[in-house]
C-alpha cells in the first residue's frame, strides 16, 4: 500500500471508530447543561465553570421516580443474576458431558432466547402470564430476564471451558479426590473468570432489558430502561442525559473490569 | 474440545436449564404460536350462537340461531361486555359495531322483539356466515389478515380493498431496512475490524474497546445520544447552521423518520458485525498473504484473491447475525424512527397495547418467527454449499 492509501484507510477507520463512540461522549457535556435544552451554549463552549451544572444530576437523585426505577432494576437484577448465573454455569458443564445428539438438541434450545426477536418473547410471555395474574409482577419480569440472561452465561463459561484440561479432574480423582470436592478445588478456580464475566453479562442484560418490562411491568415495577424510555418518548429532559452519563459511567466501569478479569486469566493460563 | 466421557451427571445438569427455558421462553413462543389460529373472545362472549351455528351448512337460517343471538347480546349487555363484543364484532365487518349496539339497547327495553325487526341487517345471510365464522374459537383469519388476505362471505380467497393491505408491504420494508442496515455494516466493519487486526497490540486493544463500548451500551442511552445529535435542533443541526452550511430554514430532518432508524440501526448493530469478522482475521495466518505479494501480486489484486476469500466466514457470520437481528429491531425504530421509521416489530407492538388487536399481533409474531428461522437455518447452509466455512 502507498502513503496515501494507508493515510486514507486510517483515515477512514478514525471516522468509523469516531462514529462508534462520539455520540455516547456528546451527551456528556450536556448533561451539565444548567438550562433544559439539549444543545451546547456559549458559555460551555468557552469552558466557563459557570456555564455548567449538577442541576440535572441532583433532579434524578431526588426524583422519587429515578430513585424507584434504580432499586426496581437492581432488585431484578439481584435475583436475576444469581440465577442466570448458576442454571447457566450447570449447563455449560453438563452439556460436555452429554453423548453428541442430546448436546446438540439441548444446544439449540438453550440458544434458543438468543435468536428470536425480543418483541415475539415479550408478546408471547404476556399470553402466557396473564391468566396466571403473572403480569404486572417482578416474577414475571424475573422469569423472562433469566430466560433470556442465562444462554450468554452458557456461551461464556461454555468458552472457558474449551481450554479447561479435563484430565486434572482424572489426576485429581487417582489422588483420591470425592467429585465434588475435585469440582470446587480445581475445576471452579480454573473456570471462575468465565463464571465472572458470564455474571457480568447476565446482570447487564437485565439491567438493560426494555422490551419485556414495556410489556410486564405496572407502575410500581417500572425499571431505569423504562424511565429512561418515557424520559426520551414523552418529557424529553435533560435529567434523561445525566442517567445516560451515569449509564455510560457504569458501562465503562464494567468493561475495564471484565478486560482486568481476561487479563489475569490469562496470566493464570500462562503461570499453568 | 477436549473429550468427555458423557456421563449421567450431565444430563442432572443441563436439565435444569433446559427445563426452565422450555417452561419460561418455549411455552411462550408457543402460546404465541397458536393464539395466531385461536382466538376464543367471541366465541366466549357468544356461547349459544357459537352452539347454534356450529353444525350450520351456510344456508337458511334457523328460528335457534335467532333465539341464540338474542339471548347472548342480553347476557352480554347485563355483564357489560357489549361493548367489547361490538368492537370485536366491528373489527370483522364495519358497521357491526351500529347493529350491534342498537339491538342490544332494544333488547334491553323490549327483550322478546324478535331480531329482524329490530334491525332489518339481521336478515342478511352474509351477516350469518360472518357470525358462523367469528363465533369458532379456530380461526385463521388473523394469518390471512396478517398477509394482506381475506375471505369473501363465499368463502373465496382475495386480496384486502387497497387501503387496507399494510403488512405485506411492511415485511418488505423490513427485509429491505434489514438488507440495507448490514450492507452498511459491512462496508464500515470490514475496514474498522482488518484494522483491528492489523494493528499492534496497544492500538488493537484501544480500537476494541471503542467496538465494545458501545456495544455494552445500553439502547436506550444510544437511542438517547442520536436523537440529542440529529433532531431539528440538535448537536448537528446546531452546527451546521453555527458553521453558515444550511440556513434557519434548511434544518435537516435526520431523525424520527427512516434515516434516522438507518443511523441508529446501524450503529447499533455495527459491533455483531465486527466482532465475528475480527475473530476470523485474527486467526488468519500472514503466510498467504505473504506469499501472493513476493508472487509478484500487486496489493489489491492480492486483497482480492487472497485475503477477502478467506475472511467470507467472518462475513458471513457477521452478516447473518445484523440482518436477523434487524429484522426483529423493536426498541431503536420505536425511539428514533417517528412516524415512516417503524418496522414490523413496532406494528406487533401497536397490536399489543394499543389497538388490543391480540389475534393479529400473534399472527404477525409468528410469520415474523417463521422468517427469522428460516432464515437462521438456511443461510448458514447456503454459504456452506457456496464453499464457505461458517
Amino acid at each position: 500500500m502507498n502513503r496515501l492509501a494507508r493515510f486514507g484507510f486510517y483515515l477512514l477507520c478514525g471516522l468509523i471508530a469516531a462514529f462508534l463512540v462520539l455520540p455516547l461522549l456528546v451527551i456528556v457535556p450536556l448533561s451539565f447543561n444548567p438550562e433544559p435544552y439539549f444543545s451546547f451554549t456559549p458559555a460551555m463552549l468557552q469552558l466557563d465553570p459557570a456555564g455548567l451544572s449538577l442541576r440535572w444530576y441532583r433532579e434524578i437523585a431526588e426524583s422519587a421516580q429515578w430513585r424507584l426505577a434504580l432499586r426496581n432494576s437492581l432488585s431484578i437484577a439481584a435475583v436475576v443474576t444469581p440465577l442466570a448465573t448458576l442454571l447457566g454455569t450447570m449447563a455449560a458443564l453438563g452439556l460436555r458431558r452429554l453423548p453428541t445428539r442430546p448436546r446438540k438438541m439441548f444446544a439449540v434450545i438453550i440458544a434458543s432466547p438468543l435468536v428470536v426477536p425480543v418483541i415475539l418473547f415479550a408478546t408471547g410471555i404476556y399470553f402466557f402470564l396473564a391468566p396466571l395474574g403473572l403480569t404486572q409482577s417482578f416474577t414475571g419480569i424475573i422469569l423472562a430476564h433469566t430466560a433470556l440472561a442465562a444462554p450468554y452465561v452458557v456461551v461464556t463459561v461454555g468458552s472457558t471451558l474449551t481450554t479447561f484440561d479435563e484430565r486434572l479432574l482424572r489426576a485429581a480423582s487417582i489422588l483420591g479426590s470425592p467429585p465434588l470436592s475435585a469440582f470446587f478445588k480445581v475445576t471452579l478456580p480454573l473456570v471462575a473468570p468465565g463464571i465472572a464475566s458470564g455474571a457480568l453479562f447476565a446482570f447487564v442484560t437485565s439491567f438493560d432489558e426494555a422490551v419485556i418490562a414495556l410489556f410486564l411491568a405496572g407502575y410500581d415495577q417500572r425499571t431505569i430502561p423504562l424511565q429512561m424510555w418515557s424520559g426520551v418518548r414523552d418529557q424529553l429532559s435533560p435529567a434523561v442525559l445525566a442517567a445516560a452519563t451515569l449509564m455510560v459511567l457504569l458501562v465503562t466501569i464494567v468493561m475495564l473490569t471484565t478486560m482486568l478479569i481476561a487479563r489475569s486469566a490469562r496470566s493464570a493460563g500462562a503461570g499453568r | 474440545m477436549n473429550a468427555v466421557s458423557p456421563s449421567r451427571a450431565g444430563w442432572a445438569l443441563v436439565l435444569p436449564l433446559v427445563a426452565f427455558i422450555v417452561i419460561a421462553f418455549l411455552a411462550p413462543i408457543a402460546t404465541m404460536l397458536l393464539r395466531s389460529v385461536h382466538d376464543p373472545e367471541i366465541a366466549d362472549l357468544m356461547p349459544r350462537t357459537r352452539q347454534a351455528l356450529a353444525q350450520w351448512d351456510g344456508t337458511g337460517v334457523r328460528q335457534v340461531a335467532f333465539e341464540a343471538v338474542s339471548a347472548d347480546l342480553r347476557e352480554a349487555s347485563a355483564t357489560n361486555q357489549i361493548g367489547r363484543l361490538a368492537q370485536r364484532l366491528n373489527r370483522e365487518r364495519n358497521g357491526l359495531r351500529v347493529l350491534i349496539d342498537v339491538t342490544a339497547r332494544h333488547l334491553e327495553r323490549e327483550p322478546d322483539t324478535k331480531l329482524s325487526r329490530i334491525d332489518p341487517g339481521w336478515s342478511d345471510p352474509a351477516l350469518w356466515q360472518i357470525l358462523a365464522r367469528v363465533t369458532s374459537p379456530w380461526t385463521g383469519r388473523h394469518l390471512l389478515n396478517a398477509l394482506d388476505l381475506t375471505v369473501t362471505p363465499d368463502g373465496i380467497l382475495v386480496r384486502q380493498e387497497e387501503a387496507r393491505r399494510l403488512y405485506v408491504d411492511l415485511f418488505l420494508r423490513t427485509a429491505w431496512v434489514a438488507a440495507l442496515v448490514t450492507l452498511i455494516c459491512a462496508l464500515l466493519g470490514y475496514p474498522y475490524a482488518y484494522a483491528m487486526a492489523a494493528a499492534g497490540p496497544s492500538l488493537g486493544a484501544l480500537l476494541l474497546f471503542l467496538v465494545l463500548l458501545p456495544f455494552w451500551t445500553s439502547l436506550l442511552v444510544r437511542a438517547t445520544a442520536w436523537i440529542v445529535l440529529l433532531q431539528r435542533r440538535g448537536v448537528i443541526n446546531e452546527g451546521l447552521l453555527a458553521m453558515g452550511l444550511i440556513g434557519e430554514t434548511g434544518r435537516l430532518d435526520l431523525i424520527y423518520n427512516m434515516t434516522g432508524t438507518i443511523i441508529v440501526m446501524v450503529h447499533v448493530l455495527l459491533p455483531f458485525f465486527v466482532l465475528p469478522l475480527y475473530s476470523v482475521m485474527a486467526g488468519l495466518p500472514t503466510s498467504y498473504v505473504r506469499a501472493s505479494a513476493s508472487l509478484g501480486a500487486h496489493p489489491l489484486r492480492t486483497f482480492a484473491r487472497v485475503y477477502l476469500p478467506l475472511t467470507y466466514p467472518g462475513v458471513a457470520a457477521g452478516g447473518l447475525l445484523v440482518f436477523i437481528l434487524s429484522l426483529g429491531y423493536y426498541v431503536t425504530p420505536a425511539l428514533v424512527g417517528g412516524r415512516t421509521g417503524q418496522l414490523i416489530s413496532n406494528q406487533i407492538a401497536f397490536h399489543m397495547q394499543r389497538s388490543l388487536n391480540w389475534g393479529l399481533a400473534a399472527a404477525l409474531g409468528t410469520l415474523l418467527l417463521l422468517a427469522v428461522l428460516l432464515l437462521a437455518l438456511t443461510l448458514p447452509r447456503l454459504a456452506e454449499r457456496g464453499g464457505l466455512r461458517t
